[in-house]
């Protein structure tokens, strides 16, 4: 019927598609470390976010659950690493 | 059911919305892409986390509630786990490289 939706669907979908494309050149060419994770960071964010514009755009309320894991999966692994590049050692004992 | 089913007080906020989070996003990349130190780069994508996740998951509330007919909020649990999480590896981050960069 309207077609204002779908229209704002595909715009944002290509934002986020050159966000996570900067992300990548960052992530390829950080000069450090914490560089690379930041990027990494950025990337998992944006994925997330792609995943639930996808679950917008096609009306289907499955997507929420994969962009929880997402989230939640990036969240560990930039804080491990973080934690990495903190300490020496992610589980110290 | 698709997104050319929703009613125009739905559709009309969400695009909106939908429009500010992909240029907030893209603006945060664009920022961790061409600043020039860490520390001025480590602020840019924290606007891509908050406001432009903000934005989409108030969107994707309005779309799926308007969809369903009832009030469906539980893109909530993203928004409160992203709004906990980001500042914890955001501040890890920020030690580390100062560690690093003093050594």
């Amino acid at each position: 019927m309207n077609a204002l939706l779908p229209l704002a669907v595909n715009f944002a979908l290509a934002c986020f598609a050159l966000s996570m494309l900067c992300a990548l050149i960052r992530l390829l060419r950080g000069p450090a470390a914490q560089d690379r994770i930041l990027a990494l960071d950025t990337l998992y964010i944006n994925g997330m976010l792609t995943i639930l514009m996808l679950g917008i755009g096609l009306g289907s309320a499955l997507y929420f659950d994969i962009a929880l894991l997402i989230a939640l999966f990036g969240f560990v692994g930039s804080t491990a690493m973080a934690k990495f590049l903190l300490r020496g050692e992610v589980i110290e004992p | 059911m698709t997104t050319a089913d929703v009613p125009l007080w739905a559709a009309l906020p969400a695009a909106l919305l939908l429009v500010c989070g992909g240029l907030l996003t893209l603006v945060g990349s664009l920022g961790l892409l061409r600043l020039d130190s860490f520390f001025a780069r480590i602020h840019a994508p924290t606007m891509g986390g908050t406001l432009g996740a903000g934005c989409v998951l108030v969107a994707s509330m309005l779309v799926s509630s308007a969809l369903a007919q009832r009030l469906v909020i539980h893109e909530l649990l993203i928004t409160l786990f992203v709004l906990i999480t980001a500042p914890v590896t955001t501040m890890m981050l920020m030690r580390a490289a100062i560690r690093r960069s003093r050594e």
